[in-house]
Order: C-alpha cells, then sequence, then structure tokens
C-alpha cells in the first residue's frame, strides 16, 4: 500500500494509491466531497481542473496553478493542495477575484469559472499582471474572454486576503514537518540512479504532463512508476562561464525564468507551448526525454547546439542532443541510463524561434523553425536550423546549413537555401498541417529570420500589434 | 402596462454558485452507494456490416456488471428526435467511426472505460463515403433536394450587365461544452425513473427515455438545474446518455451514470454541419443583386438528426439583411459517415449567411467597390419605408433597422477613416497586411417547426410571499433563469431576490420545447408573465370584493395595492388572499402568434420577427506563414429592449468570439478512413483568452425596441451575436485581397494554412521574395 500524505485546503490528508497511477482530480472528485474542480478534457488543455499547489523551494512558498486531472497523487508530497473550495475565507468571504469576477460579469454557464478563479488566485497571490498568459490554458466557451480579464485586472488592485496571508506563515512549517515518503519516490540521485538501473521498464514520472495522458486517455497501466521531480540533483541550474547546466527535472516555468535573459526568443517559444499550467508542472528532461517529433524545446536546444547528459548509475556521458533522437520513438538511451541534464552554450546572440500552430497559445507546434547564424562581415561561419514537425524526430536541415555556411549572407543566398529546405525534409500531413503547408512555411520561416535579422521590409512580429 | 425598463448590474443567478465552485452539475450530485458506471464500446470502422461481436474479454473485465448490445434493449432502440430512426446501439451495420456499439455498466467509471476497450468486433468494411463528394457521387440524399424560388433568377442574371459565380466550402464545429454529456438515471417504486441530465431538451429526454423503457411518458421525471454549456450541443446529442442509464438502470435495479470522456464526446455526437455554396450573381453597376442562384451541400453525417430544419435555416438565411428580387436556393441533404451533425448555435443560419456575405464581397471586389457600399445598395427597406420588401420565402421584412445601426456603426467604429489607413499601411508593409470588414445581421426568431413555438410556466406564491418559479426553460449559461426570475419579479413588483429559481422538471411543466432557437427568454418569459397576471388578477378581483370596489379600481403598481386610499404591499395581500381561499399558483401557456410555414414550398412566415446587428473587425496576417490576429472588433447589436444588458452583453461578446472561432481557429479533421482526428482539445483549438481582440467595443442598440409583442419588447439574443464573427473571417479575406489581383475566395475555417495557400495560389502582384517558392 502506498500512502500520500499531503494537505488540501490547509488540512492534512492521507490519500492510498498502490498502483501510483491515481490523478488529483480522480481523487479529488471520486474520495472528497469538493465537486468545485471540474472535468472539462482530462487531458491538461481546458483549465477546468486547475488547482494551486503550495509547495516549498528554497524555503520559500511557492504557489503554482497546475491541472488536476494530470497530476498524480505522487507528485503531492511534501506539498499543499488549494481547490475552489479553499479560496473563499473562513466566514464565507469572497476572495478578491471571486468578487471581481461576479461584478464583471466572468461567469456564465460556470463550468470552467472553478478553474478560472484559482488561475486568477494564483495571478493574485503572485502579483503576475500578465493575465493573458496566466489563462492561456483556461478555455472558456460562453464568455468570449472579455470579462474575465476585467474581473483580473480589478481584482490585482485589492490586497490578498488575511486568510491567504495566513498561510504563508503557517504552511512552510507544516510542510517541512513531513517526511513520510512513500515509496516510488527516491531520495537522491544514487539511489534513484541505482534503483533505475535495477528497473529499466520503469516509467518515470516528472511534470507528468506526457504520462498523464497514458493513464487518462490510453488507460495504461504504468509498471512501475518512479516519480522524481523532487530530486534535488535534478532540479539544479548552474551557470559556469559561457554554459548553462539545467537540471533535467526543471519545470519550464524555472528554465524560462533562467533563460530568458538570455535568449529572449526561446523564452517567447517557451511561453507559446503548453499553459501556466502545464508549464508549471512540465520538465525540461521531459520534453526531450519523451522524444516527441513536436516537442518544441528540442529544435530551439539543438540549434543552441546543446549537449545532453545522460546517466546510468553514477557514469555520465554527454552527447549533442539531435544525435539522442534516432527514429520516431527511438533515443540514444540504453536501459536503465536517464537525462540528468542539459548544457546549454550561452554566447549566441541571434537564436531566433518560431512556431506555427492554427491557434497563438496552447497548441501544438506544426511547425517549429529555430534558427541560429553566426557572421563575420555578412559572411555566414557558423548556421545551425532545426525544426520541429518537420520530420519523424527535430531534426537538423543539413542540407542547407551546408549550403549556407561560408556564403555571404543575402536574399539571393537564402531564396536559394529555402529550395534545399525540400530535400532535408519530407514532412507528412496531418491534423496540424499539410505537408505542403509545412515545407512551404518552413522556407518562409528561413526567409522571415533573414527579414528580421536584416530589418528587411520594416520587419515586425505580427504579435507585436497585439499589444493594446 | 408599465414599461420594463431594466435595471442595471443584475447579475447570473448562479454567480456566486459559480465563482465558489458551489453549483452543481450533474457529475456533481452525490453518488448514491451502488451506484454504477456506464461506457459505449464504440465503431472504428465508418462503414461495414457487423459480422461478429466477441464480448469475453469485455465481460471479465475488472467491475463490470453487465455488458448490453442492441439485441438485449427491452423496448425502443431509437435516440431520434426526428420522425427518423436513429438506432441507440447499432444493428448489423455501422455507419461512422465512434458509433455506440454496445453499453459496458460497470463499478467505476475507469473500469466501464477499460472494458469498452476489450471488445473483438469483426466488420465487413465498405467504403466510407465522407465528404460532400463522395456523398453527391452516390446520390445519398435524406431527402430530394429542397428549392425555393422567386421572380425569374436565371433571365435576371442572363439579363444583368456584371455577374460573378464561386464557391466556399465551410467547416463545421464542435460545440466544446466544457462540460461534457452526463447523465444519471435512479430507478424510483412502480417503474417509475427519474433522470438527471444535461440537456437542452427534457421533455425529449423524457419522452426518450420513456419509448427505451416501454413505458408511457408519466413514468419518467426529468431534471435540470443547468448544464455547463449547451451552444446546440444538448439538444438531441443528450438522448444517447439518458436513454443507456435508464435501461441499464432498469436492468440492474441500480442507479447508473454515464459521462462522456471528452475524446469520446468528440467522436460520438454531432457537431455543425459543413456546407459548400455554390453561388452565380447578377447584379448592376452600383452592386445591387438582380438575381441569384445559391445551391447548398449540407453535409448531414450517418442519421437524419435535426439536419432537416438546419439546412431549411440556411436556405431562409441566404438573404442576411439582402433584399434578393429573383432567387434560386436549392439545398442538397447528403448521407455520409461521419458524426451526425446536429444543432449548433445558429442552427444553419450561419452558414446561410456566409454564403450571401462571400456574394457581396466577391460583387464589391468585381466593381472595386468598398463592399459596405455594394451591402447597403441590397438592404431592406427600413420600417418606416413606402412599402415593405418581402424576403425570398414571401414574408414581409417591416422591422428592418439594419440602415440605421450600419451607419451608426460605420461612424462610430471610424469604418471609412481606418479603412483608407489600413490601406495606406499595407503600401508600405510587405510582409504584414491588415484588413477590415464590416457585416451585417438579420436572424429570425422563432422555430422554423411552428408547433414548437410554445411553452409552459408554473408560478407559485407561498402564504409569506416567497415566489416559486418553473418554467419549460433550461439554463446553459445563458442567463434565461435570472431573466425570467426578472420577469416574474416584475410582474409582482417584487426584488428579483424574493423569486426562487428551481430546475427544469417535467413534473412541474409538460411538454416543452428545447431551449433552442433563441426562444427561451420570448416564450418562457411570456408564459410566466401569463401566470403572474393571472395570480394578480386574482389579487385584484380578491381586494375589489373585500373593499366593495370594482376591479378597475384597485391599483397595482410597484408592488402595492393601492384601493379606496388604502395601502397594502403585496405579503399583505397574500397572506390575507391566502385566508380567504384564494389560490396563489397559477400556470400560464404562451404561443407565438403569427406564425404559418410550408417547408416544402418556402412559402409564409416562419419567423415572428427579426434580431439584427452588425460588426466591425479588423486582423492583420502574415503573408509568409498566415499567422493572423484580431486586433479590433467593435459590434452594436440589437436586442430590443434588453431585459438584462449584462447578460445580453454576455451572449454577444461570447457569441461573437464563438462564431469567428469557428471560422478561423477550429478545424475538424477526418483522416481517409473517417476517424476524426482532431477529437479533443488538444487538436481541435478553440478561441483561448489571447485570441480575443484586443480591442473590443460592444454595445446595445439603444433605440432597441421590439414592435411585435414579445415579452417586454424585448429581442431573442442567444444565436444572433454568433454571426457577427463573420466579420473576421471577410476582415482576412480583405487582408489577403490587399495582395492578389484576382479575388481570394477564402475557404472557412481560414487556419493559417488556408490563409498562406490562398495567398500562394492567387499571388499576382510584384513581391519579388516569393520567387524561391514553387
Amino acid at each position: 500500500m502506498s500512502k500520500i500524505n499531503f494537505f488540501i485546503n490547509n488540512e492534512p490528508v492521507t490519500a492510498e494509491d498502490p498502483a501510483g497511477t491515481t490523478t488529483l482530480l480522480e481523487w479529488i472528485r471520486e474520495k472528497t466531497s469538493l465537486k468545485g474542480t471540474k472535468e472539462g478534457c482530462n487531458e491538461g488543455d481546458c483549465g477546468a481542473c486547475t488547482v494551486i499547489i503550495e509547495s516549498l523551494e528554497d524555503n520559500q512558498l511557492v504557489h503554482s496553478a497546475v491541472n488536476s486531472c494530470i497530476l498524480f497523487l505522487h507528485q503531492l508530497h511534501n506539498k499543499s493542495v488549494r481547490t475552489i473550495e479553499g479560496v473563499s475565507g473562513p466566514e464565507g468571504q469572497l476572495h478578491p477575484v471571486q468578487e471581481a469576477m461576479i461584478k464583471f460579469n466572468g461567469n456564465q454557464c460556470g463550468f470552467c469559472t472553478p478553474g478560472i478563479v484559482m488561475s486568477l488566485v494564483s495571478a493574485h497571490t503572485n502579483d503576475n499582471g500578465d493575465l493573458d498568459t496566466i489563462l492561456a490554458g483556461n478555455l472558456c466557451r460562453c464568455t468570449g474572454y472579455d470579462p474575465i480579464i476585467n474581473a483580473g485586472k480589478d481584482s490585482l488592485q485589492k490586497p490578498k486576503p488575511a486568510w491567504l496571508r495566513d498561510v504563508e506563515t503557517k504552511l512552510p512549517h507544516q510542510l517541512s514537518t513531513n517526511t513520510d515518503k512513500p515509496r516510488y519516490i527516491p531520495d537522491s540521485i544514487e539511489a534513484f540512479s541505482d534503483w533505475y538501473e535495477k528497473n529499466p521498464e520503469a516509467t518515470l514520472v516528472a511534470g507528468g504532463t506526457d504520462v498523464g495522458l497514458w493513464v487518462t486517455k490510453e488507460l495504461k497501466t504504468l509498471p512501475s512508476p518512479c516519480f522524481i521531480s523532487d530530486i534535488p540533483e535534478l532540479k539544479k541550474i548552474k551557470i559556469s562561464g559561457n554554459t548553462m547546466t539545467v537540471g533535467a527535472a526543471t519545470t519550464l516555468t524555472k528554465f524560462d525564468h533562467v533563460i530568458s535573459k538570455y535568449y529572449p526568443s526561446l523564452s517567447e517559444l517557451i511561453n507559446r507551448f503548453g499553459s501556466v499550467q502545464i508549464r508549471n508542472a512540465a520538465t525540461v528532461g521531459g520534453n526531450i526525454a519523451n522524444g516527441s517529433p513536436i516537442g518544441d524545446l528540442p529544435p530551439a536546444l539543438i540549434a543552441l547546439s546543446a549537449n545532453l547528459i545522460l546517466r546510468k548509475k553514477s557514469s555520465c556521458r554527454k552527447i549533442p542532443l539531435e544525435e539522442f533522437f534516432m527514429d520516431y520513438g527511438v533515443q540514444n538511451r540504453k536501459s536503465g541510463e536517464f537525462v540528468e541534464g542539459i548544457e546549454i552554450p550561452l554566447q549566441y546572440e541571434w537564436l531566433r524561434c518560431y512556431k506555427l500552430s492554427k491557434r497563438r497559445d496552447q497548441d501544438i507546434s506544426a511547425v517549429c523553425g529555430c534558427f541560429l547564424m553566426e557572421l563575420n562581415c555578412q559572411t555566414i561561419e557558423n548556421v545551425r536550423i532545426a525544426f520541429g514537425g518537420m520530420a519523424a524526430i527535430p531534426k537538423r536541415a543539413t542540407k542547407t546549413e551546408a549550403f549556407l555556411c561560408g556564403k555571404f549572407l543575402s536574399q539571393d543566398t537564402i531564396l536559394e537555401a529555402m529550395t534545399l529546405l525540400e530535400e532535408d525534409f519530407k514532412p507528412i500531413s496531418d491534423m496540424r498541417a499539410s505537408s505542403d503547408y509545412r515545407i512551404q512555411s518552413a522556407k518562409n520561416l528561413l526567409l522571415k529570420y533573414f527579414f528580421e535579422r536584416n530589418r528587411t521590409y520594416g520587419f515586425a512580429s505580427i504579435d507585436h500589434y497585439l499589444v493594446s | 402596462m408599465s414599461v420594463y425598463k431594466a435595471k442595471p448590474n443584475i447579475h447570473h443567478d448562479s454567480a456566486r454558485l459559480h465563482v465558489t465552485g458551489e453549483a452543481q452539475y450533474v457529475d456533481d450530485l452525490a453518488s448514491t452507494e451502488g451506484t454504477l458506471h456506464l461506457a459505449f464500446g464504440l465503431s472504428k470502422t465508418a462503414s461495414g456490416k457487423i459480422k461478429t461481436i466477441n464480448l469475453g474479454q469485455v465481460k471479465q473485465s475488472e467491475g463490470v456488471i453487465k455488458v448490453i448490445l442492441a439485441s438485449d434493449l427491452p423496448a425502443a432502440n431509437d435516440v431520434s428526435p426526428s420522425p427518423f430512426w436513429e438506432p441507440l446501439l447499432a444493428v448489423d451495420m455501422v455507419e461512422y467511426v465512434g458509433q455506440p456499439i454496445f453499453i459496458v455498466v460497470a463499478d467505476t467509471n475507469l473500469n466501464a472505460r477499460k472494458a469498452a476497450r476489450k471488445a473483438k468486433i469483426e466488420i465487413e468494411e465498405h467504403k466510407p463515403l465522407l465528404t460532400i463528394d463522395e456523398a453527391l457521387a452516390e446520390e445519398t440524399f435524406f431527402e430530394e433536394p429542397l428549392t425555393y424560388k422567386n421572380g425569374d433568377p436565371d433571365s435576371a442574371i442572363k439579363s444583368s450587365p456584371r455577374k460573378v459565380s464561386g464557391e466556399i466550402e465551410i467547416g463545421g464545429q464542435e460545440h466544446f461544452y466544457l462540460e461534457g454529456q452526463v447523465a444519471i438515471a435512479i430507478p424510483q417504486e412502480n417503474g417509475g425513473m427519474l433522470i438527471y441530465s444535461s440537456t437542452q431538451h427534457p421533455s425529449e429526454i423524457q419522452h426518450k427515455v420513456a419509448d427505451a423503457l416501454g413505458v408511457p411518458m408519466n413514468f419518467v421525471r426529468v431534471e435540470v438545474r443547468r448544464m455547463g454549456g449547451g451552444f446546440g450541443g444538448k439538444e438531441s446529442q443528450a438522448n444517447a446518455l439518458a436513454c443507456s442509464c435508464a435501461i441499464a438502470a432498469r436492468m440492474t435495479g441500480k442507479p447508473c451514470r454515464f459521462r462522456y470522456d471528452r475524446d469520446d464526446d468528440f467522436l460520438i455526437t454531432g457537431k455543425r454541419h459543413d456546407f459548400r455554396i455554390k453561388y452565380q450573381v447578377g447584379f448592376d453597376p452600383r452592386g445591387k443583386i438582380n438575381g441569384i442562384i445559391i445551391e447548398q451541400y449540407v453535409r448531414c453525417g450517418w442519421s437524419l438528426d435535426l439536419s432537416f430544419p438546419v439546412s431549411d435555416r440556411a436556405m431562409l438565411h441566404s438573404d442576411n439583411t439582402y433584399f434578393l428580387p429573383a432567387s434560386k436556393i436549392t439545398s442538397y441533404r447528403l448521407k455520409t459517415n461521419t458524426q451526425s451533425a446536429t444543432a449548433f448555435r445558429g442552427f444553419g443560419g450561419p452558414q446561410g449567411m456566409l454564403g450571401i456575405e462571400r456574394v457581396i464581397d466577391h460583387i464589391a471586389h468585381d466593381l472595386k467597390k468598398d463592399p459596405l457600399e455594394v451591402r447597403k445598395v441590397n438592404f431592406y427597406a427600413p420600417p418606416h419605408a413606402v412599402s415593405h420588401q418581402k424576403t425570398h420565402y414571401g414574408m414581409e421584412v417591416e422591422d428592418c433597422i439594419i440602415n440605421e445601426i450600419v451607419d451608426e456603426l460605420a461612424m462610430t467604429s471610424d469604418y471609412h477613416q481606418r479603412r483608407r489607413e489600413i490601406r495606406e499601411w499595407n503600401e508600405k508593409n510587405h510582409l504584414l497586411k491588415r484588413g477590415i470588414a464590416l457585416s451585417p445581421v438579420k436572424f429570425g426568431i422563432s422555430f422554423t417547426l411552428t408547433h414548437l413555438n410554445q411553452a409552459g410556466s408554473l408560478v407559485h406564491v407561498y402564504q409569506d410571499g416567497s415566489i416559486h418559479l418553473n418554467h419549460g426553460g433550461t439554463e446553459m449559461g445563458q442567463g434565461l433563469m435570472i431573466k425570467i426570475a426578472q420577469v416574474a419579479a416584475n410582474t409582482f413588483g417584487q426584488s428579483v431576490d424574493a423569486v426562487r429559481i428551481s430546475p427544469a422538471d417535467t413534473e412541474k411543466v409538460p411538454n416543452t420545447s428545447a431551449t433552442a432557437a433563441s426562444s427561451g427568454t420570448d416564450i418562457n418569459g411570456m408564459a410566466t408573465k401569463i401566470a403572474c397576471d393571472k395570480i394578480v388578477r386574482r389579487l385584484i378581483d380578491f381586494l375589489g370584493q373585500r373593499h366593495q370596489s370594482k376591479p378597475e379600481e384597485v391599483l397595482f403598481e410597484h408592488g402595492e395595492f393601492k384601493v379606496k386610499n388604502e395601502t397594502y404591499s403585496f405579503r399583505e395581500v397574500i397572506k390575507d388572499a391566502y385566508m380567504n381561499r384564494v389560490a396563489l399558483s397559477a400556470t400560464g401557456f404562451y404561443k407565438t402568434p403569427k406564425l404559418h410555414w410550408d417547408r416544402k414550398i418556402g412559402k409564409g412566415r416562419p419567423f415572428f420577427y427579426f434580431a439584427y446587428g452588425a460588426a466591425v473587425s479588423e486582423v492583420i496576417i502574415d503573408v509568409l506563414t498566415g499567422e493572423n490576429r484580431l486586433l479590433r472588433a467593435d459590434i452594436i447589436h440589437d436586442v430590443g429592449n434588453s431585459l438584462n444588458p449584462a447578460i445580453d452583453l454576455g451572449q454577444i461578446e461570447g457569441g461573437f468570439v464563438q462564431g469567428y472561432g469557428w471560422l478561423t481557429t477550429e478545424e475538424l479533421y477526418w483522416d481517409d478512413k473517417g476517424f476524426l482526428r482532431t477529437h479533443a482539445p488538444s487538436t481541435y483549438k478553440i478561441p483561448a483568452c489571447r485570441d480575443r481582440p484586443v480591442d473590443m467595443r460592444v454595445k446595445l442598440w439603444e433605440k432597441g425596441w421590439n414592435r411585435e409583442e414579445t415579452i417586454f419588447n424585448s429581442k431573442a439574443v442567444g444565436e444572433p451575436p454568433l454571426m457577427l464573427g463573420i466579420s473576421v473571417f471577410l476582415a482576412i479575406s480583405d487582408a489577403i485581397a490587399s495582395m492578389t489581383g484576382i479575388y481570394p475566395a477564402l475557404d472557412a475555417p481560414a487556419t493559417p494554412e488556408c490563409i498562406l495557400k490562398t495567398l500562394t495560389q492567387n499571388y499576382q502582384v510584384p513581391f519579388d521574395f516569393q520567387s524561391g517558392r514553387n
């Protein structure tokens, strides 16, 4: 019997989850009387199940909105969950977000409302005014969002309610006293790597935003799941000289914080994949290790010539990231070996990441093109171009790169290089885009990179015009 | 009657419950011990004959109590909302990927879902008909093509100085109500069945469940407190779950609960109909239409469901706000091996309207005119005109205020100035292009199936003066309950808090129509007013008798009765009336007047009145990638004398966003086997928060007043605003047209791919950077 001790709306609870596949949402809705948290899609895309996780990071209480539908109970060890029922005051006083949602008519059918309130409460708690980003992972089909945004803005003018400030002082103490670890959760990297070497068939769960769907959609049972997101060594971020080493279990939210000042374009890309809820759970290592051809980090990191650090027991090896992806569903990873981290060079200036999808936010790329060129007086000295969505794996445009390297950068050079992309890639047609669109837009993205770099035609991003 | 004036800031009645998570939806109702859970086993084949069904592994799967096939059903195997058969469970044949073949009854939801996937079903596969072209080739019409004709369009086109022709493909749309389909059945004593369903149509659930159990309708009670969104998707699509629960509950004697997983919901249930619309039009140099021929090809899916009235409504909205002096509209209703397309906010109206808006846009492009000019020369004559014009189906348009609305909107949105600026901007900008468009809406209000235009209401006043309200309408977020409560409160002169809203319940108000066709407030509001007026009348009579006065000497105003210089509060009179044995409960019944309609020949007055509105949208597109953003939207919409401006504005904004979602990001994609690949929000993209216009200015039409006697002269608001979203599509087309010489003929949805394709196909302007393309 695997027991997990955590807190829910300040109260300690114990949940039993022998198989390690119970999601928080399933547990809340079936084992408690808390029915305010809704199931909308059960795959982390609609946000109706949003809850706030309160946890300690470097002894600081951190509040993160997450999707409870694809969060396993085992990920809650030493954490506290706040649901919609835990937002109002002890005498039923409404949270400023709730008051504003009523005042501005932010509710219609009401089904998405608890999730939206939770996202806005997290924004309120964290003093985050970027509401379009905060709410990118909360779908509403009724209101058209404007009243919700108005409610969010209004609430940000109001102070944090006393009953939640109370939590800030009490909860850290409560959380740090809980030491009773359930099985499946290794204590240290050594313990984990030894165990994994002996149990190479295990399913490693870090953020669970991908594995969660194996359970909720494919209805799989996970053979010996292992929850690795709190192994301290896997969360380390280290900068030495021109290299940043990022632990595999670093969340995308955290990664964004540290990488944005070096690569703002990568930061923009990160902010367009998944949602706040997803990025608060999903990890850098997970986005790479799952080997998806449409993960958005790999093309960017490949363009940056990042190295992947793989570990088995105590021995590590380092490979260029692109060599990790061998074929669809096949990675250069030995039995018992796991992704420990990634090394990212920090010295480049002209990385640009372009993501094409039907919807701007929280969509999976039809094409994700990442470009890096180093020039010496307009001569291309180093060029790295990598695409997601163009092949069975994230892949470099090797022929195009070879053609460009050493050439004088001009529009004619780029136009010629564009045709070579057809030799580098034979993309498929699927529900996200046709093969024709993928190849055409990939070529155009190369051109776009050139235009952006040269400020040709008064280049400006379309999103520039979204600023009100 | 005192004129109703809306009070500001009356919020949705459930607002507090919504924001605290206390509002209960069907799946939030506490399970009683022993409740069983259901799942469907679905067809993986789009078309074929069932050869064998092996359910061995299903039955052995953990927690399974029972498995039900078509042959096990106790009575009717039919969930159709129309007189045509639609099996709950497949019999012999499967007709789409996602069709339910069997029901699993298990101890938990997860166990039921797991078991449902373990069936071994052998099917002799037939070639499926998936597209309009494939269905046309096989002529799989649900009925003979229907034609509505007025005048002589052929010769009108022939004799016109100018003509254009073209076609547009219009994709469907998934409802994506946030709360998926769900039902619970609880067996009652003596063969009764209590159903909780997330449905827009409790009476139909009652009807279909009774048939499924083989009992009269009075054995079945259906209760609906609220839905987490409906949009038409719960008008007929909830039948299958309620019937399955009732059948399983009857067989096991246990309460049964069924909710679709989101992916199953996408795969099983119907969506908005996709259309192909072809047109030929002849017009004069000003762009005035002389004659038009329109063909509408409707992909109805595997079963009929509501496709006839949907297709009819598309024909009826082929004019939108434009007078068509000679026209022929032909509608082809095609059967395909896909989900059965169903009701969706607008119910065919949006597709019909987009067709004619495309035509107007095309005419304007041909004449190199501002499309707004062409729109205006074709508008129906205003209410004060010497003579009213008739629609192509012969209904006189008496209330056309679109001229006024559009003039005001053009002014307040600065349309002309912005259009000029955008053209100048586009001259200078090569990588991004902007576009602007104004589109009007005229939407016919009433069910076209005339008998559905009826409603009932039940009002009790208790002896303490508190009011209990029940009516046939259902709440799906649109604020119906609060609006009707306002009607009752207003009629009794009480505050709205004095009115207790109760769930729709077939035991309280019988034989209700679906809450659909934007009719909810119109018909239930009137029925409620009638019920309240009956009680008020009795109170007046009572007071009159008591004071030996004539009833007309008793004055009732603002909740107070005045008679012979005495004033009594509502509460006082109620208490007194109770003591004197006056009936304080009444039913109200309303039927919409003036309607007559023959759908076969397409003549009559199918609508009580029209609702109007207009929108101006401005977009920007990236010509390298087809990405696009909506920058600004200005809307003026007519809701008559608004019952609740906050609620009405919510409908308008939300409808607009849903409408342009349909035409931009929301793409349904079936693979060549007929499997819907976009079956979850990960792949099917409704507008997200940042997709709303950066600058959105929405106003109610201040002069709004329904000239027909509707509830306080308000107008229906549920569906009409959705079609304001057409302006976004036309604005994208305008942006593309700035680069192309010929008319861009954009299809919907205008995804980045669709936009880039339209651009690259039509490039004619010199612009060298594209020379690298194929």
